[in-house]
């Protein structure tokens, strides 16, 4: 199972994504933004950090990067693709997911576990979880307001495309306390919190683990 | 082929919540500006563009707004062209 990680200037969670892939059994590996090529993944992930730096809007010139185009072209073919903090807000600048993420509503940083539901397991990097699970995962960011029009709102919710949502508290002001969502397809995936940085004992939580597993050890989606 | 300067004028959506404006408020208020309100807080380029004339310049700054400058989801765009004599 072949799983690309981009890798953008300004990535900083590129190389603990890879090696939560390699964790279970993965074979994770990194491209840079300026290839134009994927190398045959069954799956990409867009990793968390500050993709040039976030300038004009967190996401917005990552995604003219050449590697975008293979990301797209892949995820319109059916290729699951999943988008983590950053990578959510790149997927989204891209348009491969719906709505946007915005300035959290208290102005502050957030860096610190979060509690999540599990919304929807018929993705490919949730079906390893019970729908209902409650994770405790970190987030890490400045922009993380999830936002969309009323109908996309609508939309996310008819069609059980929220996948992730905070269950305790709502950390930053998301909209019906959305912290991931999927496509119509149900093959891209983004979300707030971090699974990668939540594989291992020593770090005391493997709640994210499962994402991984979800992806690399399921049958072909 | 005439320049011309753009100014573009990127707000956040007048329905969605904006932290930063609200924080700029309340820092006004503390300094005794008590009449302020609504405080929004967007943010402004500018450039100079050839073009033939101003209607293609104020096109041309539009498409960008749209392809980049702007995200159609959360935020409004101005634009503001003038020609360089």
């Amino acid at each position: 199972m072949r799983v690309a990680v981009v890798q953008f200037p300004g990535s900083n969670c590129d190389e603990d994504t890879v090696r939560a892939v390699t964790g279970v059994g993965g074979r994770g590996y990194l491209v840079w933004h300026r290839e134009s090529e994927l190398r045959e993944p069954d799956a990409v992930i867009v990793p968390g950090g500050f993709a040039y730096g976030d300038h004009l809007r967190a996401g917005a010139i990552a995604r003219f990067s050449p590697i975008m185009r293979a990301v797209t072209a892949f995820a319109n073919d059916g290729g699951p693709v999943l988008g983590i903090c950053n990578g959510f807000q790149v997927l989204c600048e891209a348009g491969l997911l719906q709505g946007a993420l915005m300035r959290n509503r208290d102005q502050l940083f957030l860096s610190r576990p979060v509690s999540v539901r599990v919304e929807s397991i018929e993705t490919p990097f949730t079906s390893a979880y019970q729908k209902g699970d409650i994770l405790s995962l970190p987030v890490a960011h400045g922009e993380g307001r999830y936002v969309a029009s009323p109908e996309t709102l609508a939309e996310l919710e008819r069609e059980h495309r929220v996948v992730l949502r905070y269950a305790a508290d709502n950390p930053n002001g998301s909209a019906r306390d959305i912290a991931g969502i999927t496509n119509q397809r149900r093959n891209v995936v983004g979300m707030m919190p971090h699974p990668e940085r939540a594989v291992d004992s020593i770090v005391g939580n493997e709640a994210g683990r499962a994402v991984f597993e979800s992806v690399v050890l399921s049958p072909a989606h | 082929m005439p320049r011309f300067k753009v100014e573009v004028k990127v707000m956040p959506r007048p329905t969605l919540l904006d932290p930063e404006g609200q924080t700029v408020e309340h820092a006004l208020h503390a300094l005794g500006f008590h009449g302020v309100k609504g405080v929004r807080v967007g943010k402004s380029l500018v450039f100079d563009v050839s073009e033939p004339n101003a209607a293609n310049a104020e096109t041309s700054a539009k498409a960008m707004c749209e392809k980049l400058l702007s995200n159609p989801v959360t935020e409004d765009f101005a634009v503001f062209v003038t020609e360089i004599l």
